[in-house]
């Protein structure tokens, strides 16, 4: 058994494991778990979350990911605010994100048939977000290609806007995936990679919780809950700590 | 062929709060306990640790403490003319897993129905006469009464820790506590929490304007509690990291942090985790169980027999095994048949957001059930006469947090993404608040539930299938009531506020609720009902069916208290009547 870990340390204990590319599947124990007169508690044995290093793509092409740092720079642009979508980190994000559990709805009911419903009755697509984006990706740059004459990625600011925007709203359709369909997910998990914790990959340096004044995964606020209507600037925490903690020396 | 296990006196089906209340009691009684939980054993120190516990994506968007889909999800239609599809991904509501069930998620409100519910229908039929209850509706009372109740509350009350300011002590209103609840026998455990910003400013214009706010009741408490089972409890932090979060500060009141560390410890009870209950089995007569048949995750089969079964599964599964294992008549709407999948309801969600410009409520501070609210227009406190519709919510500001991948609000019409879309997002992110109104959802003859004739689960049997909309009259209640809320918002003063009334049909997407109730209600009429007052099986007396599934309707109010009283009176028949005398505790 390892030997206990003050509590700070066990944050940076969960970095460094971080950066070394752990990947925890679900364990799958044989058979039922008999639990009786004791609880089957382990000190520190806590169940970690589902994190892929830094660096590299585990999912995306070279020209996918391409296409996905213009997408992700348009949907969050850079301003006086906070720094793009792109510089966050939240292509990589939603690579990491697909390489993991997510991407197959590993989790998810995922049984046919698969018949289009009425609105209430939400998404049937038998699709899973690796076919989501590969598809979509693949369709976005045809249709640049075939009636711009080239490139997502090539096209000027303001026209790239303009594509996204007649995605999002059905205007371009594709043909094997319904473009609505793509442009939310693409929306859905850009916002998850630029709000999420940085360990995930995205939200570098907690830029968005910065710009918004959300202090992260801090776990203790009695000494402010009565400070009403009041601006607290309390620096964001992530659940690998804080910068500062890291730093030699 | 499924292994045979030694014979138990009792198997407990579903280890969240009813199972574990009533196991707990079972096993100080002396009976020999076996709970079968479908999900995984979960531990507070294990898998709610402080450094991982506030993960916004894993917990809130990724669902990870959730049933999850691919193990058993349910079909949803609105009408049963539609044919129902799969919810693949859970919206409208998030049905939990493993040791605690969804009473570890949960968001910890922990409101007492009042007396009037027991017996909602000749309430309303004697307060405003026979035509009172639209005909669409099937209200019914629940055979049970208040005073019948209010001792099983107490004792929830003492095992959870709740917090807040008593309303009605022995028939005595109370300053600064809930006027319109039932006489209590006791104040609450802890006292009431300390309040956010924006609580505390919807009290005071609520206040101005003549009605009465109080603390929400709340099973986050408020300071250092030991439970009348001995387990000590530490006081709520306000993280925001609660509703579909696990605590890791042991204050918010689930059954692994008040009852299973006493529970686990017992030599007559055993728990055996991701097992999953397949039927219960029945003798030649079909009148008695003799045990249930479950499935371990390595796919094996085992028998386990038993003298009494008890179901305490969440409210789908509670149903779904009945109609799997053919206890009771399935619901027929068309014939108006049976008593299986009978009176599903659900609740009603309303409210309203006010856009601030010189307020910072910071809304990170926060916690599921920590807020004001009012009741002068839940249920029948406020007289319908002339209204059109009956029934009301409990309206109130309980600022849960606001982790920002889910909580970034922006006034309508506002870009989803560019330059504009963040400069909105930023100008709103501290000054914006909201008021929820949960509303009552009243049963009628087309919502019920029932086996799903098309998609299967992992192992070849039916899914549950949900057939549900709003009834007319629900949709009335809730413009009525957010109509009110709307009033409040307005003498607040914001910069502009957003009325968001529930409306049109039932939407399975956007989360609204979990709390679905119904479909095994309890009732004195074996015709309208499914279990006694007792949650006794009408038909089968050797099965007990405990949850929100022996609701018979929904008021304006959470339901886990009700669940948790309801296994204490189910347990508490168990012990004084049903083992000296097993059969029917009442003539059918």
């Amino acid at each position: 058994m390892k030997p206990p870990l003050p509590f700070k340390q066990s944050r940076r204990h969960f970095l460094a494991s971080g950066v070394a590319a752990i990947f925890v599947a679900v364990a799958s124990t044989a058979g039922a778990t008999i639990i009786k007169g004791v609880a089957p508690f382990k000190p520190f044995d806590y169940n970690p979350p589902e994190t892929l290093g830094t660096g590299g793509w585990y999912f995306f092409t070279p020209q996918e990911a391409r296409l996905m740092e213009a997408l992700v720079e348009c949907l969050i642009p850079a301003d006086e605010l906070s720094v793009s979508g792109l510089d966050a980190g939240c292509a990589e994000f939603i690579d990491r994100q697909l390489a993991g559990s997510y991407g197959t709805f590993e989790r998810l009911y995922m049984q046919g048939p698969f018949v289009a419903g009425t609105p209430e009755q939400g998404d049937q697509s038998p699709l899973v977000p690796q076919r989501r984006y590969r598809l979509g990706l693949a369709a976005l740059e045809r249709h640049c290609q075939q009636t711009l004459g080239k490139s997502f990625v090539e096209l000027p600011g303001e026209q790239k806007d303009q594509v996204i925007t007649s995605v999002q709203n059905g205007e371009i359709v594709f043909k094997d995936i319904d473009s609505k369909m793509f442009f939310a997910i693409l929306l859905q998990n850009t916002m998850e990679g630029f709000f999420a914790d940085p360990i995930y990959g995205g939200n570098r340096d907690m830029v968005s919780w910065k710009m918004l004044g959300f202090p992260g995964a801090r776990y203790d606020y009695r000494d402010y809950i009565d400070r009403h209507n009041e601006k607290l600037d309390l620096p964001p925490l992530s659940i690998s700590g804080r910068p500062e903690w890291h730093k030699k020396g | 062929m499924a292994k045979r296990l030694p014979p138990t006196d009792a198997v407990i089906i579903g280890l969240g709060w009813a199972g574990a209340i009533i196991a707990n009691e079972l096993t100080d009684e002396g009976l020999q306990v076996v709970a079968l939980e479908r999900g995984p054993w979960r531990d507070t120190a294990a898998d709610f640790n402080i450094a991982t516990a506030p993960d916004e994506l894993r917990y809130s968007q990724r669902q990870d403490l959730m049933l999850r889909t691919a193990q058993n999800t349910i079909t949803m239609r609105n009408n049963p003319g539609q044919k129902a599809l799969p919810m693949r991904n859970w919206g409208s509501f998030h049905p939990g897993n493993g040791t605690g069930g969804a009473g570890n998620h949960w968001a910890g409100i922990t409101f007492r129905f009042q007396p009037e519910e027991f017996r909602l229908k000749s309430h309303l039929t004697e307060r405003y006469g026979s035509t009172a209850v639209p005909e669409q509706l099937t209200l019914q009372d629940w055979g049970t009464d208040w005073t019948e109740m209010e001792p099983f509350y107490d004792a929830f009350d003492k095992v959870a820790g709740t917090s807040g300011k008593a309303g009605n002590l022995e028939n005595k209103i109370q300053d600064g506590g809930n006027p319109y609840e039932g006489p209590r026998s006791s104040e609450y455990p802890t006292r009431p929490l300390r309040q956010p910003y924006g609580p505390t400013l919807f009290a005071q214009a609520a206040r101005d304007m003549g009605y009465k706010p109080f603390p929400v009741p709340s099973a986050l408490i408020s300071e250092p509690y030991t439970n009348s089972l001995g387990v000590t409890m530490g006081p709520c932090t306000f993280c925001g990291f609660c509703t579909n979060y696990g605590c890791a500060n042991y204050s918010k009141a689930t059954a692994i942090t008040t009852i299973i560390p006493v529970l686990v410890r017992k030599s007559n009870f055993t728990c055996r985790t991701n097992s999953e209950v397949l039927r219960i089995l029945m003798d030649a007569s079909g009148k008695r169980a003799t045990g249930v048949v479950f499935v371990d995750s390595s796919g094996e089969e085992w028998e386990q027999p038993a003298d009494i079964v008890i179901v305490t599964a969440f409210t789908f599964e509670n149903v779904r095994l009945m109609l799997l294992s053919g206890v009771g008549e399935p619901y027929d709407p068309i014939t108006n048949t049976g008593t299986t999948g009978r009176n599903y309801a659900y609740q009603t969600a309303n409210g309203v957001q006010l856009f601030f410009d010189d307020k910072n409520f910071n809304p990170f501070i926060g916690a599921g059930a920590v807020g004001m609210g009012i009741d002068d227009f839940n249920n029948d406190n406020f007289d319908h006469s002339g209204l059109g519709f009956i029934g009301g919510g409990s309206i109130r500001v309980t600022p849960i947090g606001a982790a920002p991948i889910g909580n970034r609000p922006t006034p309508p019409g506002t870009p989803t993404w560019g330059s504009e879309w963040k400069k909105q997002t930023v100008k709103n992110y501290l000054s914006t608040m909201s008021i929820g109104c949960e509303a009552s959802s009243y049963s009628m003859r087309n919502n019920y539930l029932s086996l799903d004739p098309t998609y299967c689960d992992r192992l070849g049997r039916p899914l549950l299938r949900v057939t549900f909309d709003f009834p007319e009259n629900d949709l009335k209640m809730a413009q009525y009531c957010t109509d009110k809320v709307g009033e409040i918002a307005k003498a607040m003063n914001p910069r502009q506020y957003v009325k968001n009334p529930s409306k049109g049909h039932w939407n399975g997407g956007p989360y609204q609720s979990s709390h679905v109730v119904g479909g095994f209600v309890m009732g004195a009429d074996p015709k309208t009902s499914s279990v006694n007052k007792y949650l006794q099986s009408w038909d089968v007396s050797n099965v007990f069916v405990v949850g929100a599934s022996a609701f018979p309707q929904n008021p304006g109010y959470n339901p886990t208290a009700t669940v948790g009283a309801l296994a204490f009176k189910a347990a508490d028949a168990i012990r004084t009547l049903y083992v000296k005398n097993p059969g029917p505790l009442v003539q059918a």
